[in-house]
């Protein structure tokens, strides 16, 4: 039983590609034995990879999901940002020039929208909740940007370590809602052609939100939201600590 | 040669990630402001391009389409990295600003659509691109 836990540690990313592997068959066979297609396997694989994630967490104590446990630490590796960005940029191979000049200008004005919308959101619900600091209504609202901008414009403008990492929590939620409520909305919003892809991208912001919820919708969108997604948590990191704090501060 | 593709990947990556870094620390952000992005548009432009060809065309493409492949996989595994536990943690306010923030986005996403939709758009129905 050592002998074989040591060679799986040791290969532990070779181990995250087997394990991956299965999940994803047994995603897509119950994708199409129990819903006849109708919902994704990959959306099952990013859901059951989500819960994974929940279990990892809660019985580690760590904050890298199933990856800090020993056995499955390869897929910290495999699922991180390296690999991740990697990937991304490889499925943008093929597409046409046109597409992304067809959606340019609203691409663009998206991903401003979507940063102060979703902060103004986040900034109304802090103030129902009784924050009345400047500094902790902006951070919070920050994460609603992305759980990098949440941080990033807290510490920038002094705000308390609870509320970063309120901000935090909110950016993940908000990242995990997309996963999942993207295939299921898609319909419903329009999100069937490249252009829509990139406006979605835009306002949405969160690379790992859009990564899989347009994974899970069709994977023939992804380059055109990720492309978008990208600029979207450097256009939050500028707004936040600047301007959008500078607002918030004429009020509170 | 397979190895090829996947050196213009990297290199498209590396590049990218490079722009998107300085672009941050001009504008004195703590981010990578679009390198991610701006490798996407290096490698759309060297797959478009005649000049490329060796490194984008057969066994080199194979290189790149196979990483396009295990885009999916990659997603999977970085969805089970995620920090979940936190996120429910995070109580009833983290809860509705994420959710909040998402519904009110999603509603954007076909009013913004039309915007992008200007006399250009009549030729609509023939995308579905790779």
């Amino acid at each position: 039983m050592e002998l074989i836990e040591t060679v799986f540690v040791r290969n532990n990313v070779i181990v995250a590609f087997a394990v991956i592997g299965v999940t994803i068959w047994v995603s897509y066979f119950f994708a199409d034995k129990l819903t006849h297609g109708r919902i994704h396997g990959s959306a099952i694989a990013i859901a059951l990879g989500l819960l994974a994630a929940y279990f990892g967490g809660v019985t580690t104590g760590g904050n890298a999901g199933v990856a800090d446990v020993a056995l499955l630490g390869g897929i910290g590796l495999m699922g991180g940002g390296m690999m991740r960005d990697f990937a991304i940029v490889a499925t943008a191979f093929g597409v046409h020039l046109s597409e992304l000049k067809k959606a340019g200008i609203a691409g663009v004005v998206s991903i401003f929208a979507g940063v102060i919308v979703s902060f103004v959101v986040g900034a109304v619900i802090a103030i129902m909740f009784g924050y009345t600091d400047a500094a902790d209504i902006t951070t919070i609202g920050a994460g609603a940007v992305t759980y990098i901008v949440g941080p990033v414009t807290g510490e920038a403008i002094g705000a308390s370590d609870a509320v970063i990492t309120l901000s935090v929590a909110a950016g993940l939620v908000k990242s995990i809602v997309v996963m999942i409520g993207t295939p299921l909305v898609a319909k419903h919003i329009g999100l069937d052609n490249p252009q829509s892809a990139m406006v979605f991208g835009g306002l949405m912001g969160t690379t790992s939100g859009v990564a899989a919820g347009l994974a899970a919708t069709d994977p023939k969108l992804v380059p055109y939201g990720a492309m978008t997604a990208t600029f979207y948590t450097g256009v939050g990191c500028l707004l936040g600590p600047s301007i959008l704090y500078f607002i918030v501060s004429a009020f509170y | 040669m397979m190895v090829y593709g996947v050196a213009l990947l990297s290199g498209c990556l590396l590049l990218g990630m490079v722009i998107g870094e300085a672009l941050g620390v001009a504008l004195r952000v703590d981010a990578n402001v679009g390198g991610v992005g701006i490798a996407m548009l290096f490698l759309v432009f060297a797959s478009n391009s005649e000049k490329f060809k060796t490194l984008t065309e057969g066994a080199a493409g194979g290189g790149i389409t196979f990483w396009s492949a295990m885009y999916i996989p990659i997603v999977v595994a970085m969805a089970a990295r995620q920090n979940v536990a936190a996120a429910v943690d995070g109580g009833v306010l983290a809860l509705l600003a994420g959710v909040a923030a998402v519904a009110v986005s999603f509603a954007l996403v076909p009013i913004l659509s039309k915007m992008g939709k200007g006399p250009a758009s009549a030729d609509q129905e023939e995308q579905g691109a790779a």
